[in-house]
């Protein structure tokens, strides 16, 4: 690239490319980026050639060759991807075992949800009310899948499966950890040295084991802890993992924030009389919070896509569904299908998150 | 004669074993314009910082406004409401405009209404005359502009001492002088300040009393004519040949 000359990328925005004749504009334009020195042209060249070959592939597989309607048979004869399978198999891939004529109740509280995140994006909507909004979201959500309490047929938890599953372990897990971390990033930089030692316990034993030896025992020594009488069913119990793991790592990005405070905002605050809690309220946790957005999106994201590993102990998440639609001897051998289209759930709500969480930094940069 | 607004009497202070105040006695009548000079390392920042225990002082006494300051901390609500402080980084609070910085301590410390709270903040916005970027965030504003705003977001608590630490040292040269301008019309107004700074000309200007200190001890506290012409110390006239050039 000729360094320093070319500054702007975008056609639509260089006055000096727009003063051009039309195609010239794109001749200069492409002169500029991709053909300036001969390093640049082979590069250009190469990555082009790739990018065509692989978009060929891609197109040819998903599309032209692909089988949209017919049976396993007409998808072995072909060279593409059988959509039919998933056609087939999307009922159950993102739903489970929960029973086909209920199946109208997920699919209702999805579109809620769907709802309730797009209501939430603004920054100026975030009050109580919607904290009390998401509470009820919840509690909706139990008594809608449950049934019973409703006049609906029961569907029990241990028919709860795909998206909803997934969706509620990586929720829940959000919504618990987030607060749970917040406190204990503060224990540990509390004066009192019995909190201080319980948080640093707790977050370091956490964060040296692997999440799935917190499954394991979540669903095996768990129970034997709980009070007699007392059965939590293996799926909150996993949620209760999911929750104790991430707020571990939670801690420790909160604690990152607030040691980026300087001591001065403390002094000050101090200055103007108020007490400890008011000051961590107004001016230190608000101050800490946004700096650490950036990796506090980047465990959520984690979060996300470890809620994967209850497959483990027989949870039947998004992930499982998948590796069991596998098993359908009518439909052998699409394994391929059925994980991309997995893995495109999954960075479907990752690179939400994501692009949100950059969205988020760029408006609170501003104050 | 009237009781001091403060009053420090044999007052010291150790960093560990380091013994950064040694012997302080110092009476401050409501009204007196102090100005704290010397070299840096004296403590003079230090000594200001135990009057609203932003520091912890181990031995001696420190009252303020009629209350005493315990060396653990006692009373140290009362004595902030009245005490206000303003810093050399200005310390501003970043994520909060101009306004909310000024009316964060009435709202939630003195429990005001938000909407006299504001009032006031205008007024005193008015007072170090930035009413016109009321909703703008500190990091828009000069160096000048945002000592000015913590000026005013001191006084938004009314307090009967203001603490000054070092208020300019941490601007450009022409910055300066508008916030000295605004120490002096409070000065005027009989506010008892207290100011560490380096600033002679602000010093004769409206101190009551100089002070000087060196390595943990006042050595010197004199009107500023007498002062600034014939120390007693050598050690004064040592900075004050430094300093005045």
């Amino acid at each position: 690239m000729g360094a320093g000359q070319v500054k702007s990328i975008k056609i639509s925005k260089n006055p000096e490319l727009l003063a051009l004749p039309y195609l010239k504009r794109y001749h200069v334009w492409l002169k500029k980026n991709l053909f300036a020195t001969p390093i640049d042209t082979l590069m250009s060249i190469t990555i082009i050639f790739i990018l065509w070959k692989m978009t060929s592939f891609l197109w040819d597989w998903l599309l032209t060759s692909a089988v949209w309607v017919g049976t396993a048979e007409n998808c072995r004869q072909a060279q593409g991807a059988c959509i039919a399978f998933l056609l087939e198999k999307a009922p159950f891939i993102l739903f489970g075992f929960y029973p086909q004529e209920s199946i109208w109740r997920p699919l209702l509280l999805f579109c809620f949800f769907i709802l309730l995140i797009a209501f939430s994006k603004k920054r100026e909507r975030w009050n109580l009310n919607l904290g009390i909004f998401w509470c009820a979201f919840l509690a909706l959500f139990f008594i809608f899948m449950d049934g019973s309490f409703i006049g609906l047929k029961r569907v029990g938890i241990e028919k709860w499966g795909g998206l909803p599953l997934t969706l509620m372990l990586a929720v829940l897990g959000i919504g618990f950890s987030y607060p749970l971390g917040i406190a204990l990033a503060l224990g540990r930089k509390s004066k009192l040295p019995v909190l201080k030692g319980l948080s640093i316990i707790y977050i370091e034993s956490i964060r040296g084991v692997p999440l799935i030896s917190l499954l394991f025992m979540s669903s095996v020594m768990m129970p034997l802890f709980l009070p007699e009488g007392v059965t939590l069913h293996k799926l909150l119990r996993a949620q209760l993992a999911i929750i104790f793991f991430s707020s571990a790592y939670m801690a420790e990005v909160v604690r990152g924030g607030l040691e980026a405070i300087p001591q001065g905002q403390w002094e000050a605050a101090r200055a103007l009389g108020l007490n400890k809690m008011r000051i961590l309220q107004l001016v230190v946790l608000p101050q800490a919070l946004r700096v650490v957005i950036a990796p506090t999106v980047n465990t959520f994201i984690g979060l996300f896509k470890d809620t994967s590993l209850v497959i483990i102990i027989a949870l039947f998440d998004l992930m499982y569904t998948a590796k069991a639609s596998l098993k359908d001897p009518e439909w052998l051998g699409f394994s391929v299908e059925a994980y991309m289209f997995v893995a495109l759930i999954y960075f479907v709500f990752c690179f939400s998150m994501s692009k949100y969480s950059r969205r988020l930094e760029r408006e609170m940069s501003k104050g | 004669m009237t009781t001091p607004i403060i009053e420090i009497s044999e007052m010291h202070k150790w960093f560990d074993d380091f013994h950064v105040l040694k012997d302080i006695n110092l009476k401050i009548d409501k009204g007196e314009k102090i100005v704290i000079c010397g070299p840096s390392g004296s403590g003079k920042s230090t000594l200001v910082r135990c009057l609203n225990n932003l520091e912890k002082y181990q031995s001696g006494k420190i009252i303020v406004n009629g209350h005493l300051l315990g060396k653990r901390g006692q009373n140290v609500e009362l004595i902030r409401k009245e005490v206000g402080m303003v810093f050399q980084n200005f310390n501003l609070f970043p994520h909060k405009n101009i306004l909310d910085n000024l009316t964060l301590a009435p709202i939630w410390v003195r429990n005001m209404p938000k909407k006299e709270a504001e009032e006031r903040a205008m007024e005193y916005l008015s007072l170090v005359k930035i009413d016109d970027q009321t909703y703008k965030f500190p990091a828009q504003l000069s160096g000048g502009q945002q000592q000015r705003v913590a000026i005013a977001r001191a006084l938004c608590m009314q307090p009967k001492i203001m603490l000054f630490d070092e208020p300019t040292s941490a601007l450009d040269p022409e910055m300066v002088k508008e916030v000295l301008d605004v120490m002096e019309d409070l000065a005027a107004k009989g506010m008892t300040m207290l100011v560490v700074s380096h600033e002679m000309g602000f010093a004769k200007q409206i101190a009551d009393k100089v002070l000087f200190m060196d390595e943990g001890r006042i050595l010197e506290s004199a009107v500023p004519e007498l002062f600034f012409k014939c120390p007693k110390h050598a050690r004064t006239k040592e900075f004050l040949a430094q300093v005045l050039h």
